[in-house]
């Protein structure tokens, strides 16, 4: 288990890594796939089984096709955008280490789970245990998260919607407020004389 | 000294967490000029706040966290989803995703 752990954690940090540090960023978005994967792997060994199988679907299926998509849509030169990475470096190595060393001070300092292990697993199956505290506990909470995403979809389509302009298309409001003197002019022109 | 062959403790997927969100936060800063790439590193980000909620509902032998780790990845995926939108649109009407040509706000 802990073989297979550090296994898992090795390609997780490397693929971090090379995500951060990668020159082109279809690379970065592929190796981002790969930690996503990974990612899913050690959450196999957490026994979250449902977890897992969601995140290679919504992640690795959709979320990271929506930035290759924009990766590859967007004309952009980023060989500009790493002019100044160099000069980046050391500010970033010194912000990251501060935070692991917080981190793992507050890990060690308080000895959280150190060497306890897990308790038995729950009986019977993740997805099961998981959908009833969605489906009964949580089901608020869970409404309100298809909202959030029906927002979300709403938004990212009208921040992106383009109207053409040779497209031809009708406004109510603009049909209902018409008037009959916009569209019905009467004149007023003499009969034409008969010739005599 | 733990064997290889025992299941791990929580100690190492916390460290593990911490690895990652360190790299993420490192990430901010060196791509710090490429929007795209900041986007990623969030993702990063909350792939290993993810990790932790995980790994302490499995060794506090509690379901919740997996159930929040669920409404994380709704969010995320929303969130990401408005900001590659906002930054289509930022590249259409400027033209660059330099985050450091985007002064217009500065005084």
């Amino acid at each position: 288990m802990t073989f297979l752990f550090y296994f898992f954690a090795a390609i997780l940090v490397f693929a971090g890594l090379r995500v951060i540090t990668a020159r082109n960023p279809v690379h970065a978005a592929l190796f981002l796939v790969l930690a996503f994967f990974t990612a899913s792997a050690i959450w196999l060994l957490l026994q979250a089984e449902f977890l897992a199988i969601a995140l290679v679907l919504v992640y690795v299926g959709a979320v990271m096709v929506l930035f290759l998509f924009v990766v590859m849509m967007l004309d952009v030169n980023f060989e500009d955008l790493r002019l100044k990475f160099r000069s980046y470096v050391p500010l970033g190595i010194i912000v990251g280490a501060l935070v692991f060393l917080e981190m793992a001070l507050a890990i060690t300092a308080s000895a959280i789970g150190a060497g306890e292990g897990a308790p038995p697993p729950v009986a019977g199956s993740n997805t099961r245990a998981l959908g009833r505290l969605i489906y009964v506990d949580y089901v608020y909470p869970f409404e309100i998260a298809a909202v959030v995403l029906l927002v979300a979809i709403v938004a990212a389509i009208t921040l992106t919607h383009r109207k053409r302009k040779d497209s031809k298309y009708q406004d109510p409001g603009k049909q209902v407020k018409v008037r009959r003197e916009d569209r019905v002019r009467l004149i007023r022109m003499p009969v034409e004389k008969k010739e005599s | 000294m733990q064997s290889i062959f025992t299941a791990p403790t929580l100690a190492h997927y916390l460290v593990l967490g911490a690895i990652m969100f360190a790299i993420s936060m490192a990430g901010i800063f060196l791509n710090r000029r490429n929007v795209i790439l900041v986007l990623m590193a969030i993702e990063l980000m909350l792939l290993a706040v993810n990790l932790n909620f995980i790994a302490f509902s499995r060794y506090l032998g509690d379901m919740q966290g997996q159930v929040f780790v669920f409404f994380i990845l709704t969010v995320a995926a929303a969130e990401s989803a408005i900001g590659l939108a906002i930054l289509v649109l930022l590249f259409r009407n400027v033209g660059t995703i330099d985050v450091e040509d985007l002064d217009t706000l500065k005084g």
